[in-house]
């Protein structure tokens, strides 16, 4: 505890840094996936190849594309944009297969009626499935989140440093508190990012408030919600 | 009516977040370091460390006793193996790095013969490509040394690597991964005194995983730096080299020369001057034994020293 | 820089094509296994404690307040930091990393166990009910078969974040397909570090479509469960609480 305080600076540093590193990714994660969602789900063919393609990258190893990308896209050795480029790709990973599956669970009753009501293409989308698939959406994207956070650690082993500094510092001198000091900081980092996940899922969904937390399945009773609000 | 206005808000929403954050990352972030080749040519230096506890400390110490004369400095610790933080020195995303003459001339100059403390410097000087340059070398060293147990020692007469060719067990080494390729390392051993040994790769800059393994019989030798206080705690024996396999390591500065103004020369050079193995080996047992940060043991060193 | 990413790519074939690499102990076949092994371990020790969890959860309803969170907070451990914390305590042997992925590989296992028999209708679960079914044969012989798809699909996603783990923790002194990314690494090795990836993302698509053809042999012929197409026209009648939490085991 008192080695806390007396480096309370380093954390701190480390700690910023660490925060800052998760955000994008899992931002552009969410903001890339949304329209890869919808074309996978819109047309039979991209689904699979989308999907594939998905899980492809999520099947590449951290360490050697963070380390690769300098040579294969010309970014400079240090700069973080190289552990943010790829964590982006693997939140988008993630996050592809539940916005497909979540646009995909939207009744095709309620898409019908808003297209009846007069919504156009855009103003259904955006207005009747992008809400509906909503929890879905949130549920992924609070996984998407633990997960960057916790991916970011790796970067040290390149010299991108985050809370995961204190891994590799601690590791070379016997250094217990040091490493936990990393561990708690990177969970309370995912603990603070999944509060405000769920605090803009309930501001932005208040009608999943009502009732069981998340009735995301009876998708025919959210719908009813949804047309009476 | 009121829900479409929250669905299109709400994407809005999302959208300008990721804006602003972008723009944000651009501009605020405290980890863009496009300014770095600016900072450079603007009188700031950017300094550059190894990933090991020395190289940390050493960099803390440069920037603090800089920082004391007037420039501004800033620090990237960490960064990794000596390929990629020489990639960074090139690159200009760093301007210093705290070298070791020995493995610096080798890294520069694979075909390099000299070993003896002035022959590395003087040779060093011509190796240094272009644009950069060493400054004076300190007095004190930490080179890698090849270590065993003072029971095994005894058991096999082993006090010099000249003697692990009689040694009838087959030999382990615990080292960091690049001993595979280095002169100094298993290639090394072959050439300079026929010992055929595998390569245990320990990850930890000859920390207390590699120790372990040593003291637990994993391993027969292992490769830890000799200003490390583990050598003496644990009555190590450091086999000699009488070949000369592992030249000097004289702790130098190694410097952009864009970056290596009078003041910044004269500076360092004075650091260097006062950095002897024992201060070394009082700055390693601080890390190790009383787990004081980096940059607490480099100001302390600092203020203590004059700067 | 841009030039050694050309080269790199052909240096790296030319690196899988060189016999020397496919021999002994520090060879690709070897490390295969031994990669193969550690994820089979690990799988394993991960399954045998986190499926009677899941299905404890999800058969019962009781235990979710705590089960849940705690999976939520499992996620949220660094697995470097972790496979580091356990080193310094047990040393260099294969248990640190060992439990580190254990405790990496349970959330989505237990989540695809407890999404799985949550997915199951309720209607179901009460007809097997009327006919007789009791506590067990309900679980054994009508959920867990119903519930097969997503059951399998956590394990699938499990096997998949395990196979790239472990190449992440071979920054301790073990074998496996990690070992030609660490020791590339320091050597600006970029040859080995392509050749490498190359391998694990390999062994990575093989084993992910061999759980996607699992779980498509599981799902009981007739039965829609985990398949989203079918989501529109399954009956909906009232589920039990799920948290929001497990929607992409669910997928």
């Amino acid at each position: 505890m008192s080695w806390l305080v007396s480096n309370w600076s380093q954390v701190s540093q480390y700690g910023l840094a660490h925060l800052w590193l998760s955000i994008p990714p899992i931002v552009l994660g969410f903001v890339l996936s949304v329209p890869l969602g919808w074309v996978a789900n819109r047309f039979a063919l991209t689904r699979g190849a989308l999907l594939t393609i998905g899980g492809i990258l999520y099947a590449i190893p951290s360490l050697p594309l963070f380390a690769l990308l300098p040579s294969l896209i010309g970014t400079r050795i240090l700069d973080p944009i190289n552990v943010e480029i790829a964590l982006t790709l693997y939140a988008v990973a993630l996050m592809l297969r539940t916005t497909a599956d979540g646009l995909a669970a939207v009744s095709g009753d309620v898409k019908l009626s808003a297209t009846a009501v007069g919504f156009g293409a855009a103003r259904r989308f955006f207005g009747v499935e992008l809400p509906l698939a909503g929890p879905v959406l949130l549920a992924g994207l609070r996984v998407v989140s633990v997960s960057t956070v916790s991916l970011v650690t790796v970067g040290s082993v390149i010299g991108v440093n985050s809370l995961g500094y204190f891994f590799i510092d601690g590791y070379q001198r016997a250094f217990y508190t040091e490493v936990w000091v990393g561990i708690v900081g990177t969970v309370l980092i995912a603990l603070v990012f999944d509060t405000l996940l769920v605090l803009l899922g309930r501001a932005l969904m208040p009608w999943t408030r009502r009732g069981a937390g998340g009735r995301r399945r009876d998708a025919l009773a959210q719908s009813r919600w949804a047309v009476l609000r | 009516m009121a829900r479409t206005r929250r669905g299109l808000t709400a994407a809005a929403g999302a959208l300008a977040l990721a804006a602003l954050v972008l723009t944000g990352c651009s501009n605020g972030n405290p980890l863009a370091d496009d300014t770095a080749s600016k900072k450079a040519s603007s009188g700031s230096i950017t300094i550059g460390s190894a990933n090991f506890p020395e190289s940390e400390i050493l960099a803390y110490i440069y920037s603090d006793a800089l920082s004391d004369a007037g420039v501004k400095t800033d620090v990237k610790a960490n960064i990794g193996a000596r390929d990629r933080y020489i990639a960074a020195l090139k690159g200009g995303e760093i301007q210093l790095v705290p070298e070791y003459t020995g493995n610096l001339l080798q890294f520069f100059d694979p075909k390099a013969t000299a070993t003896s403390s002035d022959d590395v410097y003087a040779a060093l000087h011509g190796a240094v490509p272009k644009g950069f340059e060493v400054l004076d070398q300190a007095p004190g060293q930490d080179a890698d040394s090849y270590n065993v147990t003072k029971e095994f020692s005894q058991k096999y007469n082993v006090t010099s690597l000249a003697d692990l060719k009689n040694v009838s067990v087959p030999l382990k080494v615990a080292a960091n991964p690049e001993f595979a390729t280095r002169p100094y390392g298993i290639p090394g051993l072959k050439s300079f005194y026929g010992v055929t040994a595998t390569l245990q790769p320990i990850n930890d800059g000859g920390g207390p995983n590699t120790l372990k393994a040593l003291l637990g019989g994993d391993v027969q030798v292992a490769d830890i730096y000799s200003t490390d206080p583990s050598i003496a705690k644990n009555h190590l024996v450091t086999l000699a080299d009488p070949k000369n396999m592992i030249a000097a390591q004289n702790i130098v500065p190694l410097i952009a020369s864009d970056a290596a103004s009078t003041k910044v020369k004269a500076t360092l050079n004075k650091v260097s001057a006062k950095l002897t193995t024992d201060e070394l080996s009082g700055l390693l047992t601080k890390s190790y034994d009383d787990k004081q940060s980096a940059d607490a043991i480099a100001k302390d060193w600092v203020s203590t020293n004059g700067f | 820089m841009g030039g050694a990413a050309v080269n790199s790519y052909s240096d790296a074939f030319a690196w899988l094509a060189d016999p020397a690499h496919w021999a002994g102990a520090t060879g690709i076949p070897h490390r295969l296994l031994e990669h193969l092994g550690y994820t089979g371990l690990t799988l394993l020790i991960a399954i045998a404690i986190g499926l009677p969890v899941g299905l404890y959860i999800g058969h019962t309803g009781r235990g979710r307040e705590i089960v849940v969170p705690f999976t939520g907070a499992l996620r949220a451990l660094p697995t470097l930091g972790l496979v580091i914390i356990l080193a310094l305590g047990l040393g260099t042997g294969i248990l640190a990393p060992l439990i580190a992925l254990v405790i990496l590989a349970l959330p989505p296992i237990i989540a695809g166990a407890y999404a799985g028999l949550q997915s199951v209708d309720r209607e179901v679960v009460d007809a097997a009910r009327s006919v007789g079914f009791t506590g067990g044969g309900v679980l054994w012989q009508v959920e867990v078969p119903l519930a097969l798809p997503l059951i399998v699909g956590g394990i699938r996603s499990a096997c998949l974040q395990v196979i790239a783990t472990w190449t992440v923790a071979a920054f301790l002194p073990l074998g496996g397909l990690g070992r030609f990314l660490y020791d590339a690494l320091p050597n600006q090795d970029y040859a080995q570090l392509l050749a490498g990836s190359i391998l694990v993302i390999v062994l990575a698509l093989l084993a992910d479509g061999l759980f996607a053809l699992v779980q498509r042999l599981a799902t009981p012929k007739g039965v829609a469960a985990g398949r989203t197409a079918d989501i529109r026209t399954k009956t909906h009648s009232p589920t039990r609480k799920d948290p929001s939490w497990l929607a992409p085991e669910e997928a």
